[in-house]
């Protein structure tokens, strides 16, 4: 995709018929996102537990710590035990695990699937190149800290990490949204400007919608 | 004939009950799946707290207005389903709203929902939605046809459209039941209700390694929750028709969900034990098998 194709433009049907296209208003959202914040105390108490006993992942694998997800779906491991599943559309999904470094091209394919996720929704950087870049910490083309683009909830730190930390991760990121804390969703659209900033820092000739769905 | 109010409270009872089953059935079903597998497996109730996140989802989007109906049809598809049907025989509490005609718009039930969830999905505009309707309604046109063959053959038999009176007719041991005196149509119903369960061989519609996800792709939190509902209820209802037509009804709950889950069992075996059929695959054998066995049975019915 190129700015051009977000243009308004004339598009010739195949019976010849004619007819108008304005990309940006047929296709995306330009209107700016609002935070939804939580509601009543003790309801959001009990809706807390349901969203942390029912993680459905993301299956997009960043970078090569995706190989360490496999193993959670077979027998070994099985982290379906623990009510996390495997969504493949970022519209079901509640967590998005970026999965080892992430180059500048991926990272703007997770921002298009962060953003069409809904509200609430968590993030977890998956080995140290998420914290740091790790082994790529000056490599050309990958981004160094996750948390400048996106709002991260927990790390699992290692390279890699095994299926069990990332079990443990799993653990640890459920006690954060039992406390309310997982509100990354809500993070992001406060600071929207200032993660905007950061991504088209490094995204160059950033050709899509601001916010896109 | 009186219209007695107290029955829309048996009703909205029986479909909780129903609805109840439907999550729990699902969830045994996937920890047994898991055990095959050796895996531990899903917890039981998993299937209730999706149901519930899914609920509490804060934010959804739309894309139009059959977005937002395309879920309501496919849930009052199933509900509409289920509550034209009686449930247990000889109980004056889990009749429904069933009348004398009930067989013939149950049928329609059937397909109303896919029908529904077409329109919503399309308007999604995810080509995926796309390729996963068209595979989905062609497929459920040509299971439909040998499952209208056993139903009307069941109707030649019995001389009757009403359930009750199918049901009736069945009582007095297994000798009397459909499966037994009409065995060609309850074989073409059941073939033509593996067409409809999306297990394999028959589910390319929603297989997540062939189209992520087909039809409901598009579909999210609160669209998504109502979309899960009917998948409890639709499928529970279609058995609870099966179990009255070709298994004798039944008498109690327990009998009857006994019976479901038997019945239940059968495309998750057929699923397990047989590889995924491409769409025109599947249409050609439900034209070759289920639906001679269907004709054979209008055929041979006195």
């Amino acid at each position: 995709m190129s700015m051009d194709d977000l243009k308004k433009r004339k598009v010739t049907g195949p019976d010849g018929e004619e007819f108008e296209v304005d990309p940006l208003n047929d296709y995306f959202c330009t209107e700016r996102p609002h935070p939804e914040y939580p509601g009543n105390k003790i309801v959001e108490k009990f809706l807390n537990w349901a969203r942390a006993e029912s993680i459905w992942i993301l299956g997009f694998g960043t970078g090569c710590g995706a190989i360490e997800m496999r193993p959670l779906m077979t027998p070994r491991f099985d982290a379906y035990r623990f009510g996390i599943q495997w969504r493949p559309t970022p519209r079901q999904s509640n967590l998005l695990v970026v999965s080892g470094y992430l180059s500048v091209k991926t990272l703007k394919r997770v921002i298009r699937s962060y953003e069409q996720m809904q509200n609430p929704k968590y993030v977890m950087g998956l080995g140290s190149c998420t914290i740091n870049g790790g082994m790529y910490w000056d490599s050309y083309n990958t981004i160094n800290r996750l948390d400048h683009y996106l709002p991260v909830d927990t790390y699992i730190a290692g390279c890699m990490p095994r299926p069990e930390s990332l079990i443990a991760g799993f653990e640890q990121l459920k006690k954060i949204i039992k406390e309310g804390k997982g509100e990354g969703a809500n993070k992001y659209i406060e600071n929207l400007d200032w993660y905007k900033q950061n991504q088209k820092k490094i995204i160059k000739g950033w050709d899509m919608p601001d916010y896109n769905w | 004939m009186k219209f007695e109010w107290i029955k829309i409270l048996y009703a909205v009872w029986a479909l909780l009950i129903i609805l109840n089953i439907g999550l729990v059935f699902q969830g045994v079903t996937q920890k047994i799946a898991a055990r095959l597998g050796r895996r531990y497996g899903i917890r039981w109730y998993q299937p209730y707290i999706d149901l519930m996140k899914n609920y509490a989802m804060r934010s959804s989007i739309t894309h139009g207005v059959m977005f937002y109906l395309g879920p309501v049809f496919r849930l009052s598809g199933g509900i509409g389903m289920f509550l034209f049907m009686p449930v247990i025989f000889d109980s004056p509490y889990f009749q429904n709203f069933s009348f004398s005609g009930d067989l013939i718009l149950i049928s329609y039930f059937m397909f109303f929902g896919t029908l529904g969830m077409a329109l919503g999905a399309g308007e999604g505009g995810h080509p995926y939605s796309a390729i996963g309707i068209t595979r989905g309604l062609s497929q459920m046109t040509a299971a439909e046809v040998p499952q209208i063959l056993a139903i009307i053959s069941v109707a030649v038999q019995y001389q009757t459209i009403s359930i009750t009176n199918i049901v009736a007719a069945q009582q007095g041991g297994i000798m009397n039941w459909t499966v037994m005196t009409n065995p060609f149509a309850t074989a073409a119903a059941l073939l033509a209700l593996l067409g409809s369960m999306m297990r394999p061989p028959f589910d390319v519609v929603l297989a997540p390694q062939e189209i992520p996800i087909g039809p409901p792709t598009e579909f999210h939190s609160n669209f998504l929750a109502v979309l899960q509902t009917n998948r409890a209820i639709f499928p529970m209802a279609k058995m609870v028709l099966f179990v009255n037509i070709f298994f004798g009804g039944a008498t109690n709950w327990p009998l009857m969900i006994a019976k479901m889950f038997l019945l239940y069992m059968w495309p998750i075996f057929i699923g397990v034990a047989f590889p995924r059929f491409r769409v025109d695959q599947s249409i050609r054998w439900f034209i070759k098998i289920p639906a001679v066995i269907g004709i054979i049975a209008v055929l041979l019915v006195r």
